[in-house]
C-alpha cells in the first residue's frame, strides 16, 4: 500500500524533481533549440537565442552538404543488421541453455559473458590489420560482423533470462502431443518468447546505433554511420553550431524515442539479470 | 525431461554461438599477444622479428603510460563517484510521490541514449567553448573571466561529459533496486521511531549495496574503453593531459603505426579489465544459482 503523503510535501518534491530533470535534459533541449536557429543567432547569449527567429534552414543545409540520409541509412543497416544476425545465432543457443540445461551450461554462459569484458582496444590492432588485408575497412559488412559479435553475448544472456521465465510444463505438453523439436520452437516457444525477443532487439539496436569505438576506427567515408558522421564536426570550419545541432538532433531522435520504450529492458539487459 | 536426443540437439544449437565467440575472442587476442612480442612497425617494413619483452618494457617505462594510467583512474573514479552518489540521490527522489513522474523519468534517462560523439561535441561547443559556450555567457553575465574548460581542465571536463551520459544508467538500476524494497520493513522501522536518516542508512543503503556494486562493476568495464569522448573533444591533449590507456593504445597503433607497442598496451589493458571482470562475474554467477 502506498503511504499517504501530504500535498505540501508532494508539491515540494515535484518542484525539486522537475528542476533536476530539466537540468539533466537541458543539453539535449538546447541542441534541439539551436538546430532551429541561424548560424549567426546560435552563438549569441542564451536569452538572445530564445528570442531570435526560428527556421528549418540548418536541416536542409546538413542534408544538402553532407548527405545526411546516406549516413542515417548506414546506421540503420549496421545496427539492425548486426542485431538481427545476432538474434538468429542466439535464439537456438539461448533456447537450448534455458530448456535443456546440461552440467556445463552455467560455465558456458559465464564464459560468453567474459568475452564481453574484453576491452575493444585489446584486439584493435589485429582486427584493423585483418580488415585492411581483407578489404573490409569502411564497409558496412565488416561493421555488421564486428557489432554482431560484440553484442552476441548480451543478446544470448537477455534471451536466456526471458526464456527461463517460460514455464516448462507448456513445452512438455506440446511434446506429449507429439510436437517435433522444430515445431515446438516455431509454434509453442516463439509466440511466448516474442516480447522477450522484441526487447532484446530493441536494446541491442540502441547499443549498436550508439557504438563509437569500432565505427570510428573502421570507417572513413563510404560506410560511416551517424557516430562517425557527427565526429567529422570536431574540426569545424567557420560557424557551425546550428548545423551541428541539426545533425545531432537527427542522429539522436530515433534512438531517443526507441530508448524511452526500452527503460525496463535496459536494466535487465545491461546488468545481465543481476538486477531485475 | 531432457532426452539423449534433445541433449545432442541442444549442443548443436549452442555450438554456432560458442564457435563464433571463440573465434572472435581467441584469434584476435592471440594475434595481439603475438604482435606484442614482435618488432612490427608499419612504417618500417622488413624490420621484423622477435623482441621478447621489449615492447612491454618500452610501453611501461614511457612517461605517457603513467599519465595515461593516472588519467584512466581519474576518469573511471570520477565518473563512478558522481554517478553512484548522484544516482542514489536521484533514485530516492524519483521514488517519491511526485506529479508527472513518468515525464520526469523520461527526461532523466534521456542522456543515456545520446551517442557518445554527439554528447561530447555538444558539451565541447555549446557549453565548454570559452567564447560562445553557455558557461562563457554565464561567466560574462556575472562578470567572471571566461574559462577554457577543455584546455585548462581537460580531465575534469571529459569526466563531466561521461558522467552526464552514465548518470541515467546508475539512476535507473538503483531505482529498480529501491522499488524492490519491502515497504513494510520501512513502515515497521518508522513505527519503531526510526528517523528518515536512520531509515536511509540502516535499511535502504544496505539494500542498495548490491545494485550499487553491479553499477560500479559494469560501468568500470565500459568506462575503461572510453574513446569517442576523448577523440572528438581533446584528441588526448593538450599534450597528453587527457590521454587514457585506451586512447594511448589507439595513438600508438593507428597513428604511430607501432603495431608491436600498441599490442603490448592492448594486452596490459586486457589484464586490467580482467581484474575488474573477475569480481563482476562472481556476482553474476552467484545470481545464476539462486
Amino acid at each position: 500500500m502506498a503511504r499517504k503523503v501530504s500535498t505540501r510535501r508532494k508539491a515540494i518534491m515535484t518542484a525539486i524533481a522537475w528542476v533536476i530533470a530539466f537540468l539533466i535534459f537541458f543539453p539535449i533541449l538546447w541542441t534541439i533549440i539551436l538546430s532551429f536557429k541561424s548560424e549567426g543567432d546560435a552563438i549569441k547569449s542564451p536569452l538572445q537565442v530564445l528570442t531570435s527567429h526560428w527556421s528549418f534552414e540548418s536541416y536542409f543545409v546538413v542534408q544538402e552538404r553532407s548527405d545526411y540520409f546516406r549516413h542515417f541509412w548506414n546506421s540503420v543497416v549496421i545496427s539492425l543488421g548486426s542485431t538481427l544476425i545476432a538474434l538468429v545465432i542466439a535464439i537456438p543457443a539461448a533456447w537450448a541453455m534455458a530448456f535443456v540445461p546440461g552440467k556445463r551450461t552455467k560455465d558456458v554462459l559465464m564464459w560468453m559473458l567474459s568475452t564481453k569484458m574484453m576491452p575493444a582496444v585489446g584486439v584493435l590492432v589485429p582486427i584493423y590489420l585483418m580488415f585492411r588485408d581483407w578489404g573490409l575497412l569502411d564497409t558496412r559488412i565488416g561493421l555488421v560482423a564486428v557489432l554482431c559479435l560484440m553484442n552476441l553475448p548480451i543478446v544470448i544472456w537477455m534471451l536466456y533470462t526471458y526464456f527461463k521465465e517460460i514455464p516448462n510444463d507448456i513445452l512438455e505438453a506440446a511434446r506429449m502431443d507429439g510436437a517435433t523439436l522444430s515445431s515446438e520452437i516455431l509454434y509453442v516457444l516463439t509466440p511466448m518468447a516474442v516480447p522477450g525477443i522484441a526487447s532484446t532487439l530493441l536494446l541491442n539496436v540502441i547499443l549498436a546505433w550508439n557504438e563509437a569505438f569500432w565505427t570510428l576506427n573502421l570507417t572513413a567515408a563510404k560506410a560511416a554511420p551517424l557516430t562517425a558522421f557527427i565526429a567529422a564536426y570536431s574540426s569545424p570550419e567557420g560557424l557551425f553550431y546550428a548545423k551541428l545541432s541539426a545533425a545531432s538532433t537527427l542522429a539522436i531522435a530515433p534512438i531517443l524515442i526507441l530508448g524511452w520504450f526500452s527503460q525496463k529492458q535496459l536494466v535487465r539487459g545491461l546488468t545481465f539479470g543481476a538486477v531485475k | 525431461m531432457s532426452t539423449q536426443a534433445s541433449r545432442a540437439a541442444a549442443r548443436l544449437m549452442i555450438s554456432p554461438s560458442v564457435i563464433l565467440l571463440l573465434l572472435w575472442m581467441a584469434v584476435p587476442l592471440g594475434m595481439t599477444l603475438w604482435f606484442s612480442f614482435q618488432r612490427y612497425n608499419l612504417l618500417m617494413p622488413g624490420q621484423g622479428g622477435f623482441t621478447g619483452w621489449d615492447n612491454y618494457y618500452y610501453f611501461l617505462t614511457d612517461p605517457a603510460f603513467f599519465t595515461a594510467l593516472k588519467n584512466t583512474l581519474v576518469l573511471v573514479g570520477g565518473v563512478l563517484l558522481i554517478t553512484v552518489v548522484g544516482g542514489i540521490l536521484l533514485a530516492l527522489l524519483l521514488d517519491q510521490q511526485i506529479f508527472g513522474q513518468g515525464i520526469v523519468r523520461v527526461l532523466v534517462i534521456a542522456p543515456f541514449f545520446v551517442m557518445p560523439t554527439v554528447s561530447a561535441l555538444v558539451w565541447k561547443n555549446m557549453f565548454f567553448n570559452p567564447v560562445n559556450g553557455i558557461f562563457a555567457h554565464i561567466a560574462q553575465a556575472i562578470g567572471l573571466p571566461p574559462f577554457d574548460f577543455l584546455a585548462q581542465a581537460p580531465m575534469l571536463s571529459i569526466t563531466l561529459i561521461v558522467a552526464w551520459q552514465w548518470l541515467p544508467f546508475a539512476t535507473l538500476i538503483l531505482l529498480t533496486a529501491l522499488q524492490s524494497l519491502d515497504s513494510e520493513q520501512l513502515e515497521a522501522a518508522e513505527m519503531d521511531g526510526a528517523g528518515a536518516f536512520s531509515r536511509f542508512f540502516y535499511i535502504m543503503l544496505p539494500h542498495l549495496a548490491r545494485a550499487a556494486t553491479v553499477v560500479i562493476l559494469i560501468q568500470t568495464i565500459f568506462l575503461l574503453s572510453t574513446f569517442a569522448e576523448i577523440l572528438v573533444t581533446t584528441n588526448g591533449g593538450p599534450g597528453n593531459a587527457s590521454t587514457t590507456l585506451t586512447y594511448l593504445v589507439y595513438v600508438q597503433s593507428l597513428l604511430q603505426f607501432d603495431v608491436g607497442g600498441g599490442a603490448a598496451g592492448g594486452i596490459i589493458a586486457v589484464i586490467l579489465a580482467n581484474i575488474v571482470a573477475i569480481f563482476l562475474m562472481r556476482m553474476i554467477g552467484k545470481n545464476l544459482e539462486a
